[in-house]
Formats: structure tokens, C-alpha cells, sequence
């Protein structure tokens, strides 16, 4: 079988069990929160528009924005928590999840569910009240009883949606079957995302039937037919329970990575050597730039690679430009004085923002660097990441360059050499550790007004294990051991697109290219 | 005894009145029929009685406790309702439809089940019929259901609100005339709202017509038919005459002819 099938399907019990908790722990939230808002906005109508009304908004809302906006919320109750109750919690990963996702559940239940109770026969419920029954007796032997059906196809809506949408809670740092989906497009392994799809549909519908089961057992008051869809819901979610209890039993290691191959490989890296020692790592994989960092300040990450010229810009806020090993110095007793993060050392390249063009374009148009660049840039078109055009790094280029381009476009990072081999883009935001610069031949341009800071790769270590010795031992031997041609190769292994190797084949290949022993298991 | 004092009840804030300050008494086990035009307040009197309207003003007593004083619901437990909706519970079968009264007042569970028997008999329904679905009944079969669930847990009162009027004549003559015996076997005292004067005529011993709001009329049927200084009332209740006698006509007509 397939290399890419064979480790897709070993990380499918965990990836599929944190799915199915998490889909099945939002449906529930959101079924508890909406029953009530049912009966009263069935009972009040001048409660169901708003009720309807907000659903319905926070449907239009596009889930992944719905996902990214809850992290900050957290973040900030969580804060406020500290200071009021002395207690933060992680804003990280299973709780915004959750709550953007139950929220997302909401509308087909609610409008289901009012449409059910409205449909009700008028004759039917003067019956109910003329032979004496309370509110509650109503409701519960007469108005749900016979909603039912209708309240059951809302729910089966709402399960293939959050399901569905679970998918998203990845970028968060919540494990789920999106996973394979957002690191398969990273590195272009569509056996990876054709897995995640496929396990996710498979899920999705394997619920939607056993809820159809329930619904047709409601409808025809067939209480077997109840109680057999239940009954293997509830198994598989016990199983999903069970599985992940044997995971999350023991206490390990978490390692961080953004969202692109280089930090793939390099968590991969890390876990191995974290793994020789004994004890057992998880990653965490695809969190977004700056969620990283707070996931490590918050010590929901243990360890993750982050670069110098990141954090100088984003997480100290600094906007002037100083010497490398200046800027390291500052940055170790700046992020050890506030946030507890321990800065343990550079692996030994750098991974700048430049800017890159094709070089037989650049050569017939005779530019070199940036400030060639800004003389034909209006006749050009600049391609950027997802993040390029928002970061300090790109005003201060255009800013100090005076750079205006004909047009300016977003790609997802792997679309984005595509568009600049397709002549879609003349000029691209590269990254110099980028393997693709030097298999497309692509020329770097000088910054000859050194606008952009250094970006050296640096390995920053949580609070919590700011002296962990293990965690110290295994990672000191990766200090300046890694050069940027190497680290280049390993890039390229896992973003080409023929003869492709996985993130962990890449760190494999880094550690022995590297000449990196493991580390031996001392006494602690 | 039924005592309504002064009740007066308003939808629409008080600009007009779909019941006026009617007062009126009802003697135990009398059957009583309120007629009257579409809208002239007769259903929203009847419905003050087991509060399923509330009057605004005045005041209704129930066998000597006024109604205001014990909650909704355990007042309709003690009163009969059927009415031309019938409002079967659809997911009930025939005999849950009928111990539902009984099993909220948690009767045990062997008297339900006599009771449910003793029902179906009174209201001539098959005992076979008990374990159907509503849905698998005629509109003549359901309303028999509907009467014997509001006979369930031995009300001495009963109230109707055009209980027959969605059905076929014979079918509505003979449930009415069933219920008729029934109201006297049990000593029950009935409130009936209906639009079929004939209906009225026939089976009640008290006759209330209303108009607007209010009752314009109140006696025997027998006193009614024999004339109302009301010129309204007196055309209400000729017609039942009228068409007596044209059906007489007809027969004797038939009768020379043979």
C-alpha cells in the first residue's frame, strides 16, 4: 500500500476520535441551549424573530472566521478570569472549537424545532389544556412528542454540519480530521486530503443515518428502533472516549508548528529527538502565526520554531530594525521578562520575507533588487501569501522603497509559485529557507535598505518548561546545527511535487544530513 | 350549579366586547344550549367556565368555589370539554386518548383500564377499537372518543362547544341523542354551544340566545317556541318550525299521494 495511506490511517484513531468527541459535544451543547429557546420562541413570538434572526447571523458567518474569533475572546475571558478568580484556561484548541461549532449547530434546531411546534394541529392543543394539563404536561406529552420528527430532521441537519465544519478547528489547535486535510494542502499530499474528506463524509453520514433511525422510531413510536440508533451513537462516541483516554492518560511532550511544510518537518524533528528519550510527545500541527505564541505563553505548547523577525514585529512590538545578535539578546530577556518563554538558541538559518522573481524575467528587465524593482513595479503584479500584506514587513518595504504595484493578489503559499510559474504573478513574497527558490530558479532581490529584519529560526520553550531538563538535553544538540541549504533540501523533499516525502521522512533525512546523534536517555 | 356574575370579556383592549356583563345561573342537571350568530360571544362564554378564556371582569363560580381560585388546570380536570375540533392526541392510541384525564390525576392503574372499558361501552365504540390510532377512525368514531376522554374521570359537569357540527346529519343526530341519554344516566349538568337551533330545540331542557354579547333570550324551548317579544329571536326559533312543518307537509302530501 501507498506510503501516504499507510501513515494517513495510523493517525485516523486519534484525529477521528477528537472528531467525533468534539462534533458530538457541540450537538449536545447546542441542543441543550436550543430546546429552551424553542419552547419559548414557539410560546412568544416576539422573541422568535430575534432567537431565528441571531441563528440565522451566526450561520452567515463563515465558520472558520466563527473559529478564529472565538480564540481571542477566550483569551481575553480567560485574562479577566485570572485576575478576578485567580485562574486562566486554555483559549486554545477543544474550548473555541466547541463553541463555535455549537453555535453553528444552533439555527437548523431552532428553526426546525419552532417550525415543529408551530405545525401542531391549534385543535390539538385547546384538547391538551380543556383536559387539564399544566404547561409542562403539554409540552412534554403532547407538543414535543409531535414536534418531534421535525425537531429530529433539524438535528440530523445540524450533526452533518458540524461535522462537517469540525473540520475547520484545526488552525486553532484543536486535533480533528481537518488535520490531514490542512497539512495535505500545505504539502500538496491529496492522499492525505482525500483521506480527511473521505473519513469526514464517512462520519457524517454513518450519523446522519443512525439519526434517521432514531427519527423513524420518534415517528412511527417504534421505541426499538430508538433505542438501536442511540445505542450505537452513544457506542461510538464511548469508543472515540476510550481510544483518546488511552492517549491522553499519560502525560507528554506537546510540540507546536504553523501551518506550512518547513515547520512540519521541523516538529517532526523535534518530536523524534523528544522521543528517544522515552517519553511521549503529541503535535500540534497547522496553529495560526500568532495563535502559536500565545498557545506556547499559555502553556498549552510546550516547544515550537518561531522566527526572530515574528516575534521582534508581532510579539514585542518593535518596529525599528537592529543587528542580529542584538536582536536576540533583547528578544531572550524580553520574552523571559514578560511572558516566562525561554529562548533557547538559533538552529542556524534563517527564513526571511523577500520578495522573488522568476530569473530570466528579472534579468530582462534588468532588476536585482527591491529598489530596481520599484521602478517597474507599477507595470507588475505582486503575489503574497495569506499574511504577507498585512505584516509590518510589507509596509515598511513599500514604505521605505516607495513600491506600487499594478495589482496585488493572495495565494495559499503552494498556489502562489503557481501563479508566479503561470506568469499570473511577476513578483513573489518567498521565503529564503523556501526549497522551491532554488528548484525553480528563482532570483532573491537584494534589500539593500536593509528594511527586512533578520528571521532566524529560533527554538522557544513554554513557562512551564522553561528548566525542563529533558526537553533542554534533547534540543540543545539542534542549536546552530542546522545550515540553510540543508534545511532548503528538506523543505523541497516534502513540497515537490513528484517523488514527494513526508514532513517526518524530511526530519528523518535532516537528522542524519545534519549529523544529529539522538539523544541518550540520562538520568534525569 | 354554574353561577356567572357580571362577566365581561374583551380582545380587543375594551372597544368591543365579544361577552357584555352577562349574568347568568345554571341548576345542576340541566342541559343547557346557547345559540346565536357567528360571533356573538357564545364559545368565549362557555370557555370562561373551565378558564380556557379568562374573563376580564366578573366573576364565575363553580359548584359554590369560585373558578379564579384554583389553578387552570386542576379545574378542567373536574369539567367535561368536547368540541368540534375534537383534538384526538394523534399519537395516542384510542385508550390512551381516553385515560388521559384519569392518568393525570394518577388514578391507579387498574382503574384506568375499567373505566377505559366502561367508556368505550357508554359511547358504543367496539372494544377492538381501543388499541387504533385516530387516524384510523370516521370523523363520527373520533368524536365518540373525544366525548367518552371528557367523560373519563367523572366530571359533573360537561362542557360543548359545537360538538357535532362537523359531522353528517345522521351521524350528528344520533351522537347527539346518545349524549342526551348519557347527560341524564350520569346526572351530569351540560353547557352546549351550537349554531343548529334544531339541535338546541331537541335536546336541551334551557335554551340561551345571544347576541352581540349578550343574552337576549333565556327559557324553555317549549316557552321559546311559543314566542319572544325579541322580533330576532322569534325568527332564530321559527325556523326549526317552519321547517318541521314543511317536512310534514311533504310527508302528508306523499301520504295522499300513495
Amino acid at each position: 500500500m501507498d506510503e501516504r495511506v499507510v501513515s494517513a490511517a495510523r493517525l485516523l484513531p486519534d484525529y477521528l476520535s477528537q472528531h467525533v468527541l468534539l462534533s458530538a459535544a457541540s450537538l449536545a451543547l447546542g441542543l441543550l441551549i436550543s430546546l429552551p429557546l424553542v419552547v419559548a420562541a414557539s410560546r412568544h413570538p416576539a422573541i422568535r424573530w430575534p432567537v431565528l434572526g441571531f441563528a440565522a447571523v451566526a450561520q452567515t458567518i463563515p465558520s472558520l472566521a466563527l473559529l478564529a474569533l472565538f480564540y481571542p475572546l477566550l483569551l481575553a475571558l480567560s485574562a479577566l478570569s485570572q485576575y478576578l478568580f485567580g485562574f486562566g484556561f486554555s483559549a486554545l484548541g477543544f474550548l473555541p472549537s466547541l463553541l463555535a461549532l455549537t453555535l453553528y449547530s444552533m439555527l437548523p434546531i431552532l428553526r426546525n424545532g419552532v417550525t415543529g411546534l408551530l405545525g401542531i394541529d391549534p385543535a390539538v392543543i385547546e384538547a391538551a389544556r380543556g383536559v387539564g394539563m399544566t404547561d409542562r404536561q403539554r409540552l412534554l406529552r403532547v407538543e414535543l412528542p409531535l414536534a418531534a420528527p421535525v425537531l429530529m430532521a433539524g438535528v440530523r441537519t445540524a450533526a452533518v454540519w458540524v461535522i462537517g465544519a469540525a473540520t475547520l478547528s484545526t488552525p486553532v489547535g484543536q486535533t480533528s480530521l481537518g488535520n490531514y486535510i490542512f497539512s495535505g494542502l500545505q504539502v500538496e499530499n491529496w492522499v492525505s486530503v482525500l483521506f480527511g474528506c473521505g473519513a469526514a463524509v464517512a462520519l457524517a453520514m454513518m450519523t446522519d443515518q443512525l439519526l434517521a433511525l432514531i427519527e423513524a422510531g420518534v415517528a412511527r413510536r417504534s421505541a426499538c428502533r430508538i433505542w438501536i440508533g442511540a445505542g450505537l451513537l452513544l457506542a461510538g462516541i464511548a469508543a472515540a472516549a476510550m481510544a483518546l483516554a488511552g492517549t491522553a492518560g499519560r502525560h507528554g511532550y506537546l510540540v507546536g508548528a504553523k501551518n506550512f511544510s518547513e515547520q512540519y518537518i521541523l516538529a517532526d524533528l523535534i518530536s523524534d529527538r523528544i522521543r528517544a528519550t522515552g517519553r511521549p510527545v503529541t503535535t500540534r500541527i497547522d496553529l495560526g502565526s500568532t495563535v502559536a505564541f500565545r498557545a506556547l505563553a499559555g502553556n498549552d505548547i510546550d516547544v515550537y520554531v518561531d522566527y526572530s523577525g515574528t516575534v521582534w514585529s508581532t510579539v514585542m512590538g518593535r518596529k525599528d530594525s537592529v543587528p542580529r545578535a542584538r536582536m536576540l539578546q533583547e528578544m531572550r530577556s524580553a520574552l523571559r521578562r514578560e511572558h516566562g518563554v525561554v529562548l533557547l538558541g538559533a538552529l542556524g538559518f534563517e527564513n526571511a520575507y523577500a520578495l522573488a522573481m522568476k530569473r530570466d524575467r528579472a534579468v530582462a528587465l534588468g532588476i536585482r533588487s527591491i529598489a530596481d524593482l520599484a521602478r517597474h513595479a507599477p507595470q507588475l503584479t505582486l503575489g503574497g501569501d495569506l499574511e504577507f500584506f498585512s505584516r509590518p514587513e510589507w509596509r515598511a518595504l513599500r514604505d521605505r522603497y516607495r513600491l506600487s504595484f499594478h495589482e496585488q493578489r493572495q495565494y495559499q503559499p503552494t498556489f502562489m509559485y503557481r501563479a508566479l510559474a503561470s506568469g499570473q504573478a511577476d513578483v513573489i513574497s518567498a521565503f529564503s529557507s523556501d526549497g522551491r527558490i532554488a528548484a525553480d530558479d528563482l532570483l532573491v532581490l537584494d534589500d539593500p535598505l536593509q528594511v527586512i529584519p533578520p528571521y532566524d529560526a529560533i527554538v522557544l520553550l513554554s513557562p512551564a518548561r522553561a528548566s525542563d531538563p529533558v526537553l533542554r538535553r534533547a534540543l540543545q544538540p539542534l542549536i546552530g546545527a542546522i545550515p540553510i541549504q540543508l534545511m532548503r533540501q528538506a523543505n523541497y523533499q516534502v513540497d515537490r511535487e513528484v517523488d514527494k516525502v513526508t514532513p517526518a521522512g524530511a526530519a528523518r533525512w535532516l537528522s542524519r544530513a545534519a549529523h544529529l546523534e539522538a539523544p541518550s536517555d540520562g538520568p534525569d | 350549579m354554574i353561577s356567572l356574575q357580571h362577566v365581561s370579556r374583551s380582545f380587543d383592549g375594551g372597544r368591543s366586547f365579544a361577552v357584555h356583563d352577562v349574568s347568568v345561573e345554571i341548576a345542576d342537571h340541566q342541559f343547557v344550549s346557547v345559540i346565536g350568530g357567528s360571533g356573538s360571544g357564545k364559545t368565549t362564554l362557555l370557555k370562561t367556565i373551565n378558564r380556557l378564556t379568562e374573563p376580564d371582569s366578573g366573576r364565575v363560580t363553580v359548584a359554590g368555589k369560585p373558578a379564579a381560585a384554583e389553578a387552570p388546570h386542576a379545574l378542567r380536570r373536574r369539567i367535561g370539554y368536547a368540541f368540534q375540533g375534537i383534538g384526538l392526541f394523534p399519537h395516542m392510541n384510542v385508550a390512551e386518548n381516553i385515560s388521559i384525564t384519569p392518568r393525570l390525576l394518577n388514578w391507579s392503574e387498574a382503574d384506568i383500564r375499567a373505566r377505559v372499558e366502561e367508556l368505550v361501552d357508554l359511547v358504543s365504540l367496539p372494544r377492538g377499537f381501543l388499541a387504533r390510532m385516530p387516524s384510523e377512525l370516521s370523523g363520527g368514531q373520533q368524536q365518540r372518543v373525544g366525548v367518552a376522554r371528557s367523560l373519563a374521570a367523572r366530571p359533573s359537569i360537561m362542557l360543548m362547544d359545537e360538538p357535532f357540527g362537523a359531522l353528517d346529519p345522521i351521524t350528528r343526530d344520533t351522537l347527539g341523542t346518545e349524549y342526551r341519554r348519557l347527560h341524564d344516566q350520569m346526572s351530569l349538568t351540560t353547557v352546549m354551544v351550537t349554531h343548529d337551533v334544531m339541535e338546541a330545540v331537541l335536546l336541551s331542557d334551557r335554551i340561551l340566545v345571544m347576541r352581540r354579547g349578550e343574552i337576549v333570550a333565556d327559557g324553555e324551548p317549549q316557552a321559546l317556541l311559543d314566542g319572544h317579544p325579541d322580533e330576532e329571536v322569534r325568527a332564530l326559533l321559527d325556523t326549526p318550525r317552519r321547517q318541521a312543518e314543511r317536512v310534514r307537509m311533504l310527508l302528508g302530501n306523499r301520504a295522499h299521494s300513495e
